[in-house]
């Protein structure tokens, strides 16, 4: 990369089930200006926007970027949006650091969201082919099958996923945006809730939330004039792969296996367990904890569970996961990458209050989208890379 | 009923999505031969898979997928999930299990819907046969297949479809 890119400033909504007190609009407008006024910044001095959501019929509004162009301050200036369905909010904060790093814009203002209260995901995840047959709805009963091939292949214990859930319900008591917060969550309440695509329980499972994430990225210059620290952006990546071909693995997809590779080559990282202190990681099925551990190479394959078992991504583990409750806890599915994206930069800056981990210095947010075939990564630094 | 002071936040819209759908060549071939109650697939030039349904090219090599290759309509559950969750798109009577099955000599397995069997009793490895409509009802869809239900065969061994997950 040409330039440094710094996160100046980071902002988020109040998550819920139905922000009925905002339109699209003001839900932005709560997490843009909450970056800006971290980064003790105005609209007059961002350069660029990008903005992130998943599919448009999430909300029945086609391209609402161009309706919210103006709220987003980008008369006059560059905007694009960025779209790789639930990864998305990853890859559109990936585009505006490359807009920063490639020295193109000083200041970017990076926005994500989704207002999933307007209309029906699982439904419009879910539209009918014709000639064919529909027996699954939705993104619990396409992952199920995947989760019981995880179980299958590691011989996880089957409590994994329900250890999973706890801990970080567990986390989104300490984090006030959260969206799901069960302040007497224990083991049972998990294992009892209804199991609704089996081996997917409903606490296992992630809700689904109105929200927003805004990210104020910076060039060098800029970040090194900034009152608060910045997180440094060590190095991004991006894969994509098919939906579906023979011989595809989508318990341990190669695109993921791939865009960790380069992420951590990129950012001269060999071991990454033992260089990166916490990471928030697109958990949506609590299942995934271990899957991704091992796709990332935090763990061996097959090994994965072995560290939510043994406490290793828990907040105090050696590699603490999902410190801000995760997708399990707030799922506005186009914010959701973002939310990872923002939770690694608060943690690098010491902003994350009371599900900070202590002395974190490098942090990675990764989010996964469609079919497990949207990848996007970063990695950010309390220090310039 | 809401107080009529109350500023309205929400309204519902009802939006609906028509389209027409053009199989293309590949598809027109499975679904004409589906017709007649066989399962076609087809083979891939380069790497030798055969997907069924065919798209007519293997996104892995990129080449034409052009032998045509007939299937029986027995397989193998490789992976399954019992579904206790009601849909709108699905009209189905809860729990039913859903089955990711592989056909014997394909290369990729499809969703297709399990029954004749307690959902307790479905396990990957079990071996199933496709339940067909009819033959005054057959169309050119894959909804020809009812349901695939279990047959009597051993099971077959989880390295032997684990590579299919």
């Amino acid at each position: 990369m040409a330039e440094l890119c710094g996160v100046v400033g980071v902002g988020q909504t109040q998550h819920d089930a139905k922000r009925e007190d905002v339109s699209q609009v003001g839900l932005i407008r709560e997490a843009a200006e909450r970056a800006l006024e971290d980064a003790d910044l105005d609209w007059k001095d961002i350069d660029a926007v990008v903005i992130g959501k998943a599919p448009d019929l999430f909300e029945g509004v086609m391209m609402p970027e161009l309706f919210l162009a103006d709220s987003l301050g980008c008369a006059g200036k560059p905007m694009l949006r960025v779209h790789t369905a639930g990864s998305v909010g990853g890859s559109t904060a990936v585009v505006a650091a490359s807009l920063v790093e490639a020295g193109i814009h000083d200041r970017v203002l990076t926005v994500a969201y989704e207002k999933q209260s307007e209309s029906n995901a699982m439904w419009a995840l879910s539209i009918k082919i014709p000639f064919s047959a529909t027996v699954v709805a939705g993104a619990g009963g396409y992952f199920a099958p995947l989760i019981r091939g995880y179980m299958m292949r590691s011989g996880a214990p089957e409590d994994t996923g329900i250890r999973v859930a706890v801990k970080d319900r567990e986390n989104a008591l300490k984090n006030p945006y959260a969206h799901l917060k069960f302040p007497d969550i224990s083991f049972e309440q998990v294992e009892s809730s209804p199991m609704l695509w089996d081996p997917i329980r409903f606490l296992e499972t992630c809700p689904s939330s109105d929200g927003a994430c805004a990210l104020v990225l910076s060039s060098e210059k800029l970040a090194d004039q900034s009152k608060k620290k910045p997180a440094w952006v060590h190095s991004t990546a991006m894969r994509s792969e098919p939906t579906s071909f023979a011989g595809r693995d989508q318990v341990n997809p190669q695109a993921g296996i791939d865009c960790a590779k380069e992420l951590y080559k990129k950012a001269g990282i060999t071991d990454p367990r033992k260089e990166i202190d916490c990471a928030e990681i697109y958990v949506p099925f609590s299942w995934f904890e271990p899957m991704w551990m091992e796709n990332l190479g935090f763990a061996e394959l097959g090994q994965g569970w072995k560290m939510t078992y043994e406490g290793a991504t828990a907040l105090d583990g050696d590699l603490p996961v999902n410190m801000s409750g995760g997708v399990l806890s707030t799922n506005p599915i186009g914010a959701s990458g973002m939310l990872r994206f923002g939770e690694a930069a608060m943690q690098v800056r010491g902003t994350a209050g009371e599900h900070q981990v202590a002395g974190a210095r490098k942090a990675m947010g990764h989010a996964y989208g469609g079919g497990s075939q949207y990848f996007s990564m970063w990695i950010v630094g309390a220090e310039k890379p | 009923m809401a107080d009529a002071n109350e500023p309205v936040s929400v309204v519902g819209i009802p939006s609906r999505v028509e389209y027409t759908y053009s199989p293309g060549r590949a598809t027109t071939r499975f679904l004409r031969a589906i017709e007649q109650k066989r399962l076609m697939g087809q083979r891939c030039t380069g790497c030798g898979k055969v997907y069924i349904p065919p798209r007519g090219a293997c996104p892995r090599c990129g080449l034409p997928t052009d032998e045509e290759v007939e299937l029986t309509d027995k397989g193998t559950v490789v992976s399954f999930t019992v579904v206790r969750v009601p849909s709108e798109n699905i009209q189905l009577e809860l729990p039913y299990a859903a089955g990711s099955i592989l056909l014997d000599g394909a290369d990729i397995p499809f969703q297709a819907l399990l029954r004749d069997v307690e959902v307790a009793d479905v396990r990957p490895g079990m071996r199933v046969q496709a339940v067909w409509v009819d033959d005054a009802e057959l169309q050119p869809s894959f909804t020809n297949i009812k349901w695939f239900h279990p047959i009597d065969e051993p099971d077959v061994p989880f390295e032997k479809f684990q590579e299919h997950l």
